[in-house]
């Protein structure tokens, strides 16, 4: 045994890799429901993905609002019995609202599918929204958005979204204390009636199913009013800022600097994007990346660099993100663009393009046995509109994707003159 | 070893086998024949509580340090990627754990790597400089650079005098880490890195004479040491009751409350968890609804405790309404408690968190990485079948247990209270 050399190993690209197909079914009045069976646990995810995101909302804060209170109160329930109902047959409600969707989600235990269906039920027909659950609300946002704004990061991701896509745009748009104060519960009540109790609806169910959920989910919700998704998003003017360089000061006492650079960057529709992913992981999208080499590894001047592209569904972007210590943060920024110079001027060489491409193939495997992950990568190509072979392409471009094209997605992509660059200290 | 026991649980058992080399490793082996993939885990029995107190922050630093190449390999992450695997690790004030997932046909790499840095570090003077600065970015993005950052600094200063969980993992002070040298992390790595100390878990679908064949081959030669003494000082009881204020530059005052618990291996801890989920986990706990839904005087409340191997803390942390007197908070908060103290729980109550600690540990159990970390943490606090022995004795505690305890952990001598009141009052 020789310990000098590693073992043989079996390239990831040489793997065959798929993604097992979804059930599919509709309730009684046409709402889509994807399933996916399986798991070593009885446990059950369910998720309820409305199009109820900020980019329907007219008042800034109210789809976000409408999706948090929307647990506080039914005609025949109180925020706190309905907390204590779910609760107690150890379920987790969850809801998120997000730009273009918004969710509400459940996990929990299967055999009790049953018993907290009818809660979700009550939740999408009468959804109270009492003016004090929305007063002790809106206090408590306002204080946590008070405390998240003395924390240079928080500052730095709202603000390099306001460069990228504009003020007005459900992209860029902050929430400030004033937009808080603004909102009325029947701006909520209304919100909730158009986009939840009559809105856009796709159901996602995975984990141990019981072997009648397709019963279960009529009796809950298949005479609902609810809409068909047509999972088309409406186009809104972006307004990107004029001033590309920007410097903050937010707190006089921190230590460290956080920087975001910023690009315009297609979605997933592109044909450049499954490609571009190889090249982001190689800059800076995994812990042997360029840039986590460069700037942790060899300087360290962080704790951590990363480079991804954003989740939006419309316009998207690249971000380069990292906290670095105050005196060296103008350093950092320095060699993210030597970085980017080097793989625009450089080919990379085959090997370290093979173990990008191994290591992406192989987180890419270990999220393809359990029914959450795998229904997650569904979700993500249903919503987004994708073609039902965009997985499979998706892992053919990447393990045929050459030093050459790489080299020219960097000459596209990573112009520094087309970054924007915030620093809030 | 036969799973032949007959309790009858909801989750399915987490099966594992057990042997142990000559050199004292400990190996575990769970085999799970539904995923493509393997996971190798490495726990070291040495975590913050180890550490000498003028030299703090060095079990975390080192775990930095163990990326930084081994005796025969340059670099620990490249060959773990090009076999389409990826890892990662964390120290707490107990332990310090290395974990790695990749393709099971991969699965000897992992080894290769995990028993080369368990013969020996690189000890490279350039990786050891560059980590002490990351760490210290660390330190300064987590616990400077944040409001209330500092809290657990605070806390466990005034709670323990003696035991080591008075300094946090990541160190009591920067000046530690910034002067550690190259000496205290070889006697460091010798002391606490070896067989004996650790315990190696392998899961995924992979027989046990597999492992045992692999193991053997990369682990067996390597010359055992002596196994952890954890020789501190415990915490002696508290004899009276604990107060401190402190004033920084942050929006809001914030009441933070603590109360020495058992440790994990105790029989109360279970009772104690679930205690604690009664009066500060989510929007159906007692304290949520009675002093952030019904009387307003909190923005955010919880309760919670860090699982800690030793005896621990229960803590209540809340952040307070602007203009609400922390006195009268605090007021409002004992009221809960002494109530709580007198009257106890209903069986309903009970149930209910019950039923969400079920469902929490079945979907923890859902990874295989979680699986493999969970029984590599068992063992080293005891034996990593209590992971399917837990459930049923959570379901074994009784309400009369909930009373008694509460009057145990809540007594006023054995509470720290700190006032972390805002400096410069933000303007809304």
């Amino acid at each position: 045994m020789n310990r000098l050399l590693s073992p043989e190993i079996k390239q990831a690209i040489d793997f065959h890799l798929s993604l097992k197909p979804y059930e599919y079914f509709e309730l009684n009045n046409g709402i889509p429901v994807y399933l996916f069976s399986g798991g070593s646990q009885e446990v059950v995810q369910l998720e309820l993905v409305f199009f109820s995101g900020n980019f329907y909302e007219a008042k800034t804060a109210v789809a976000g609002l409408t999706n948090s209170l929307i647990r506080c109160g039914t005609k025949t329930r109180t925020a706190f019995e309905l907390s204590e109902a779910f609760d107690y047959y150890g379920s987790y409600f969850g809801s998120s609202c997000f730009s273009e969707t918004a969710t509400i989600t459940l996990h929990g235990l299967s055999k009790y599918l049953n018993k907290v269906l009818p809660l979700m039920r009550d939740l999408l027909t009468e959804a109270t929204y009492p003016e004090n659950e929305l007063n002790i609300h809106r206090k408590n946002f306002k204080q946590r958005l008070v405390v998240n704004l003395k924390k240079c990061e928080f500052v730095a991701g709202r603000q390099i979204d306001e460069m990228l896509f504009g003020n007005t745009h459900p992209y860029g748009r902050k929430i400030e204390l004033a937009n808080l104060d603004d909102i009325t519960v029947e701006d909520i009540r209304s919100f909730y009636d158009r986009y939840y109790k009559n809105g856009s609806c796709a159901i996602f169910i995975s984990g141990w199913l019981p072997n009648d959920v397709q019963q279960q989910l009529n009796l809950a919700l298949g005479d609902l009013p609810l809409q068909r998704p047509d999972f088309v998003i409406p186009e809104l003017p972006l307004t990107p800022a004029t001033e590309r360089i920007v410097r903050i000061e937010n707190d006089s006492s921190s230590v460290q600097g956080a920087i975001r650079l910023a690009t315009p960057f297609p979605n997933r529709h592109h044909a450049d994007f499954n490609k571009a992913g190889v090249l982001n992981a190689l800059f800076g999208g995994f812990f042997g990346s360029r840039l986590m080499s460069n700037i942790r590894e060899d300087k360290g001047y962080t704790y951590g660099i990363y480079s991804f592209f954003k989740a939006n569904m419309k316009q998207n972007a690249w971000l380069i993100s990292t906290e670095a210590g105050k005196d060296v943060c103008e350093a950092a920024i320095g060699e993210i663009y030597k970085e980017m110079d080097k793989l625009c001027n450089e080919e990379v060489g085959e090997d370290e393009l093979l173990l990008v491409k191994n290591y992406l193939l192989g987180a890419v495997l270990g999220t393809l046995d359990g029914p959450f992950q795998i229904l997650g990568r569904w979700k993500n190509i249903i919503l987004n509109n994708l073609d039902e072979n965009y997985f499979t392409n998706s892992i053919h471009d990447i393990k045929t994707v050459t030093p050459a094209e790489i080299k020219a997605l960097a000459q596209k992509y990573l112009q520094p003159e087309n970054f924007f660059e915030l620093v809030v200290y | 070893m036969q799973s032949n026991i007959l309790l009858v649980f909801l989750q399915p058992m987490i099966s594992f086998e057990r042997f142990v080399l000559s050199n004292g490793l400990k190996v575990l082996v769970h085999e799970d024949n539904t995923t493509p993939m393997a996971v190798v885990d490495v726990i070291y029995d040495v975590g913050a509580r180890d550490e000498d107190p003028n030299h703090t922050g060095f079990a975390h630093l080192f775990e930095h340090l163990m990326f930084g190449g081994s005796v025969n390999i340059p670099i620990y992450d490249e060959p773990l990627q090009r076999a389409g695997g990826e890892n990662n690790a964390f120290t707490t004030n107990d332990l310090t754990n290395y974990y790695c997932q990749l393709p099971v046909e991969n699965i000897e790499t992992a080894f290769w790597l995990e028993s080369d840095r368990m013969i020996s570090l690189a000890f490279n003077a350039k990786s050891l400089e560059v980590q002490r600065k990351v760490v210290c970015e660390e330190f300064k993005e987590h616990y400077i650079n944040k409001p209330y950052g500092d809290v657990w600094h605070k806390l466990r200063t005034m709670a323990y005098k003696h035991h080591p969980y008075r300094w946090m993992t990541i160190g009591d002070k920067l000046e530690h880490i910034e002067k550690a040298t190259l000496e205290e992390v070889k006697s460091f790595f010798q002391r606490y890195y070896h067989p004996a100390n650790a315990v190696l878990v392998v899961a995924g679908n992979i027989t046990v004479p597999r492992v045992r064949e692999l193991a053997e081959k990369w682990f067996g030669e390597i010359k055992p040491g002596t196994p952890t003494a954890h020789n501190y000082e415990q915490e002696p009881e508290q004899t009276e009751a604990r107060q401190m204020t402190v004033e920084a530059s942050v929006p809001f005052d914030a009441l933070y409350k603590c109360w020495h618990i058992c440790s994990r291996t105790d029989a109360k801890y279970y009772g104690t968890d679930l205690l604690t989920d009664i009066l500060g986990g989510g929007s159906s706990s007692r304290l949520y609804q009675a002093l952030v839904k019904e009387q307003h005087l909190f923005s955010s409340i919880s309760c919670y405790h860090l699982g800690a191997s030793d005896a621990g803390l229960l803590t209540i942390e809340g952040k307070l309404i602007k203009g609400v007197d922390i006195k009268k908070a605090e007021l409002a908060l004992n009221e809960q408690l002494q109530r709580f103290k007198q009257k106890g729980v209903t069986n309903e109550e009970l149930e209910k968190v019950k039923n969400k600690t079920e469902s929490a540990m079945a979907f923890e159990d859902i990874s295989l990485m979680n699986r493999a970390s969970s029984l590599a943490m068992y063992e080293i606090i005891g034996d990593a079948n209590m992971m399917n022995t837990d459930l049923a004795k959570y379901r074994e505690v009784t309400t009369q247990e909930i009373l008694e305890l509460s009057n145990e952990i809540f007594r006023e001598k054995n509470s720290n209270t700190l006032y972390y009141l805002a400096k410069n009052k933000v303007k809304e």
